[in-house]
């Protein structure tokens, strides 16, 4: 049967009306691509309206992230009824395991305090700034953004790092007042800065959009890296805390290798959201060219936060970030 | 003697035809809510590290465009995919440009083609998801590899498998939406 749309007909009006549509569909398929470039040319530029959106969205999403760990448990719950007598006896001999290895790694943390001491590094943790649930992802789009259930409300700023227990996430991208958006390290544009966790191949951890992350290293030669090796943030370029778990080599290619996630966002309920780690070596370097006199006063603050000079009003420490933040921004 | 009519001559498969007529309310806003929720699919809690849901807000709009020629007008892509950009992780308007093109794409191929049928529907369907999956990686922001399109590879296999079942869905959606519900006088 024919579509009954189109009929053709000598009533002036009708053909008018066919035709004005079409207009309409045309240019607002042109808007479409104006709108289409501003927003590849500069990606911020919708940022206020998604982040508005998800934040009207985002109550659905959550109680959705809150069935998926109720179901989870169910799940769990009737599996862990069937295996509970193998169970129990493989975890009384894993409690004997972990007891010593408990009394091991006591042994070693206070080992690691006195080495530390000794060098005058004071352990400096970071307190996070906001724990968030992780509401939803781009599962749809080649692009890899999730969505987490905290924002700017909760003193969330673009650029903080999000990670789990388990290792590093990603980062804030937008934030709306309740909720933001995270680019997750497996997106094709996220680069972070990492090495090897027990040696000194440095390299760039890149997103492939698939699940795993390629590491390229930044001194080329002899690749060093073997299957198996932990990657852990290095620190460099002042977003990310050094020593973060990010990811673990499992294939090796000519510049480097390609590396498992460590922390599976899929796997992960509540992340937490982190300070940036050196606000004002980021600031510095996010901030245009400027007189060499200043350039060399930011280099020195970078390098040592914590002896800024004074007219500095927030030093980069961890317990302020959002009067770090609003310092970045007055600038 | 007038013998009894049939009980269900007044009657068809929206309901009793006697003081009851189809809500202009719920014709109209099934079609277009079910698409607006096809579009919050990202706020699902399914947090993948590679993409594999199939684009529903887009699936779903060419779904009833199949249906029902003439239900969805054609600057329907216009709203659709503005709503759907806010949401999909796309750069903001290639939802807009894209839903509109679909739409243009399909009115074009009816107009060459203007018969129906499922095997047709189901090529029609495929052939402009498939573009629509490669277009919006190309549109996506990023560099393109070729390890990008075969990313989508699995995503393009489940959107186009998946479409007889959407049909069927947006189908029961369909009697919903024409249910004699308005009571007359």
């Amino acid at each position: 049967m024919a579509p009954p749309l189109r009929r053709s007909t000598m009533n002036k009006k009708a053909q008018l009306g066919v035709f004005a549509v079409y207009v309409i569909a045309g240019i607002g398929a042109l808007i479409g691509a104006a709108l289409l470039l501003v927003s590849l040319w500069r990606p911020g530029t919708f940022a206020e309206l998604r982040g508005a959106a998800t934040d009207v969205a985002a109550p659905v999403g959550e109680v959705g992230a809150r069935a998926r760990t109720g179901s989870q448990g169910v799940l769990e719950a009737i599996s862990g009824f069937y295996r509970a007598g193998s169970r129990n006896a493989a975890l009384q001999r894993e409690v004997k395991l972990a007891r010593v290895k408990l009394a091991e790694a006591e042994a070693l943390k206070q080992e690691n305090r006195r080495l530390k001491s000794v060098l005058g590094l004071a352990s400096r943790g970071q307190k996070p700034v906001a724990v968030a649930r992780l509401i939803g992802s781009t599962s749809a789009s080649a692009r890899r953004f999730a969505y987490i259930s905290a924002g700017s409300g909760d003193g969330v700023r673009p650029g903080m790092p999000v990670t789990s227990p388990m290792g590093l996430v990603g980062r804030v991208l937008e934030t709306g007042s309740r909720s933001s958006r995270v680019l997750l390290l497996t997106d094709s544009e996220s680069m972070v800065p990492v090495r090897r966790a027990q040696g000194d191949a440095v390299a760039f951890a890149e997103g492939r959009a698939d699940g795993s992350l390629r590491l390229r290293l930044i001194n080329l030669g002899i690749n060093p890296i073997e299957p198996g090796d932990v990657f852990v943030t290095s620190g460099a370029g002042g977003i990310f805390q050094p020593g973060m778990a990010v990811a673990v080599a499992t294939q090796i290619t000519r510049d480097g290798a390609i590396a498992q996630l460590l922390s599976n966002p899929a796997a992960t309920d509540f992340v937490m959201i982190e300070p940036i780690w050196q606000q004002q070596a980021v600031r510095s370097l996010n901030a245009p060219p400027r007189v060499p006199a200043e350039i060399v006063d930011d280099e020195t603050s970078a390098e040592a936060p914590v002896t800024a000079p004074a007219g500095a009003t927030a030093p980069a420490t961890s317990d302020q970030p959002a009067s770090g933040q609003t310092a970045a921004e007055d600038e | 003697m007038i013998s009894r009519l049939n009980p269900r001559s007044r009657r068809d498969a929206y309901g009793s035809k006697i003081n009851r007529a189809h809500s202009p309310l719920l014709a109209h806003a099934i079609p277009w809510g079910s698409i607006l929720l096809g579009s919050l699919v990202p706020l699902l809690p399914i947090i993948s590290s590679a993409p594999v849901v199939p684009p529903m807000g887009f699936v779903l709009m060419v779904t009833w465009r199949l249906l029902r020629p003439g239900l969805l007008p054609l600057w329907a892509g216009v709203p659709l995919g503005a709503f759907d950009d806010l949401f999909s992780g796309q750069p903001f308007g290639s939802g807009i440009l894209l839903f509109s093109m679909a739409l243009f794409v399909i009115e074009l191929l009816e107009d060459r083609l203007p018969w129906r049928g499922f095997w047709q529907d189901w090529l029609t369907a495929a052939v402009v998801i498939a573009a629509y999956l490669a277009a919006a990686a190309m549109l996506s922001g990023t560099a393109i590899t070729v390890i990008q399109l075969t990313l989508i590879l699995p995503q393009l296999l489940m959107s186009v498998l998946l479409f007889p079942l959407f049909a069927r869905f947006v189908a029961l959606l369909d009697r919903l939406r024409l249910l004699r519900v308005r009571k007359l006088g």
